[in-house]
């Protein structure tokens, strides 16, 4: 079922948490909302979800206009950051809440519920739990039992707000990629909450970033990461590190630190490049000599990460080699290297700029 | 580490004065009144028992808890489940009111309701003209007793309510529940213990109140006199025994509604080492 939100928007007294919003999502698709807390992500999705109202604007189910219809006529399923499982209830009471709650006369008979439940249970790989109470479940559990619960109802539309945000980082994967898979098999249209881009960037088929209660950017992760359509979208999608200084005839100079910026005019100018734009060698080349000092080597799985530091720099940059790099180079700390920008960033121009200055490789 | 008391003279010094306290003034007391109820003999305490006037107040006592305690549930209920499920100009306002019956003196409390009901009270007139007699009978001590008792169970239920927050609710009207059912079958069972111990607390006052209720009753003997009202007269008559054996019936009272509260407190701690 295909969800269309259009000029959906929200204030709370005198300070506006969501911006008119517009935003087409195809049926069957799996939609990310990422931001930073207070950017109206989860306002939004408790709106499409009923659980709150918009000031003005319409939603969409398909051709159904769910605006004034209540929560509970809604036919969606939703998922909570803290599972909100009902805590007096056994596991099987969970998740058969939303079909033993049905008016008699639509209501099915207690053994196809028996079944239903038994086959969800089954699903979120839980059959044996049936009976347990939720604080005898571990949080990966317990958001399993929510996920089966909100699907009890074959819901045309599934919400999730910050689903795995409680969980540890190894749970929280086994989680994400489980319930890509149960996307893909039932394939209902999906729509959640996250604050942590690599998520988002793993799970949707499209992004949507907000912040301040606005549309940043809505892409596919691909194009996201790759055209980010400002430098809001670009800080938030991964570390960024900042040069600033003086242009002179397509030259950036900063103290003792000088890098060819083809294409820039002159003036004061601020450029961005992430860890992975950064080359490290012993010698400056003819584009760039940017002396910096390692004072930190941390070796994280298949890349070393380094922190450089020079007076010609405001913060720290955070730079990302190879180990193939890292021992030909013979990076220690306190070792003193010179930085080549593979790409540069750009904008505070009217459309974002990557330029590259290095002419040699 | 070494904690202040941790010497074993200080130890024993410390527990031996609190017991002594203890049974000083609270168990001595307690001792007393079925120790003077019974002075004369358990035929003596039985004829007093079931004296008429003894035998009414009873009945009277337990009307009045009978009404109390139901109205003051669902109020109390309907109250918390205002204050902390919504969100609407005056709330805060509404929660301070509800305390005032707490920090108005109880005395006070049967004056205001003497003004009001009255024969020459603001509402008296209209009553008298129609032949409603609230004050000095039944309905008087029920209200005054509404009024002294209305904060315990909202008093129980806001903090808890405010702390387990409305997410399950919610969870259950986006699977399609009905205020009804969410109302029965996921707030209820969240708050059962809050609520039990509110009522317990609810009905030991309905039952003991004196002060209101005393400005309020007329002491007419026999028809609006209530358990406490009934200790004081007796004792005015010289009557020892007598006002004891009323008062072991109060005490015998307290005992039972700490014992059910004692028997709530370990259910509800059993759970919790059960989960």
């Amino acid at each position: 079922m295909s969800i269309r939100i259009s000029q959906i928007d929200k204030r709370y007294g005198q300070t506006r948490a969501l911006e008119p919003i517009d935003l087409d999502i195809h049926d069957g698709e799996l939609i990310g909302l990422l931001g930073p807390s207070g950017s109206g992500k989860t306002t939004l999705l408790r709106i499409v979800a009923g659980l709150e109202q918009a000031d003005g604007g319409s939603i969409h189910f398909g051709d159904r206009d769910v605006t004034r219809v209540h929560v509970r006529d809604r036919r969606i399923g939703f998922v909570f950051q803290h599972y909100a499982l009902f805590r007096h209830m056994t596991v099987f009471d969970n998740v058969a809440f939303g079909l033993t709650a049905m008016p008699r006369s639509r209501r099915p008979s207690s053994g196809e519920i028996r079944s239903r439940v038994m086959q969800l249970l089954e699903m979120v790989r839980l059959q044996d739990f049936a009976r347990r109470f939720p604080a005898q479940l571990s949080g990966g559990q317990q958001q399993r039992v929510s996920l089966a619960r909100a699907l009890a109802l074959k819901p045309d539309v599934l919400l999730l707000d910050e689903p795995f945000g409680a969980l540890d980082a190894k749970v929280r994967q086994e989680l994400r990629r489980w319930l890509r898979h149960l996307h893909e098999e039932l394939h209902f249209t999906s729509l959640f909450v996250t604050h942590d881009q690599e998520e988002a960037l793993e799970l949707s088929d499209r992004v949507v970033v907000m912040s301040n209660g606005r549309v940043e950017q809505i892409a596919t992760p691909d194009t996201l990461y790759r055209h980010p359509a400002n430098q809001f979208v670009f800080e938030f999608l991964g570390d960024v590190n900042r040069l600033e200084g003086d242009v002179e005839a397509e030259v950036l100079t900063c103290g003792d630190a000088r890098v060819a910026v083809p294409g820039v005019e002159n003036g004061r100018q601020e450029l961005l490049l992430r860890p992975h734009e950064i080359r490290l060698g012993e010698q400056p080349d003819a584009c760039a000599h940017l002396p910096v000092s390692v004072t930190a080597v941390v070796p994280v799985g298949a890349e070393v990460r380094l922190e450089l530091e020079a007076d010609w720099l405001g913060e720290p940059w955070l730079a990302t080699i190879s180990h193939a790099e890292f021992e030909r180079l013979d990076v220690k700390r306190g070792k003193r290297l010179f930085a080549q920008p593979s790409r540069l960033h750009r904008f505070d121009t009217p459309r974002p700029q990557t330029l590259a200055p290095l002419a040699t490789s | 580490m070494i904690r202040i008391g941790d010497a074993p003279r200080v130890r024993r010094l410390l527990i031996g004065t609190a017991l002594t306290l203890t049974a000083l003034f609270l168990l001595l007391p307690l001792v007393a009144i079925f120790a003077q109820a019974l002075m004369s003999g358990i035929d003596v305490y039985w004829q007093n028992l079931s004296s008429v006037y003894t035998l009414s107040a009873i009945g009277l006592t337990l009307l009045v808890a009978a009404i109390t305690v139901p109205v003051n549930l669902v109020f109390g209920v309907f109250l918390a489940w205002l204050v902390t499920r919504f969100d609407f100009p005056g709330r805060r306002l509404l929660q301070t009111l509800i305390d005032i019956p707490f920090a108005v003196s109880p005395v006070v409390a049967g004056l205001v309701y003497l003004l009001l009901y009255g024969r020459n009270g603001w509402l008296g007139g209209w009553l008298d003209a129609h032949d409603i007699q609230i004050m000095f009978a039944w309905p008087g001590i029920v209200l005054v007793t509404l009024f002294v008792t209305c904060p315990f169970v909202a008093r129980e239920l806001i903090p808890l309510m405010q702390t387990q927050g409305s997410r399950e609710e919610e969870a259950a009207v986006t699977l399609g529940a009905s205020g009804w059912t969410i109302f029965r079958r996921v707030t209820l069972p969240n708050i059962r213990h809050a609520l039990l111990y509110g009522v317990i607390l609810t009905n030991a006052r309905a039952v003991g109140e004196f002060g209101a209720v005393s400005v309020v009753a007329g002491a007419i003997r026999g028809q609006t006199n209530t358990l406490p009202l009934q200790v004081e007269q007796l004792y005015q008559d010289y009557n020892t025994v007598g006002a004891f054996t009323s008062a072991s019936l109060l005490a015998l009272l307290a005992l039972l509604t700490l014992a059910a509260k004692a028997a709530l407190e370990w259910r509800a701690a059993r759970r919790e080492t059960a989960t």
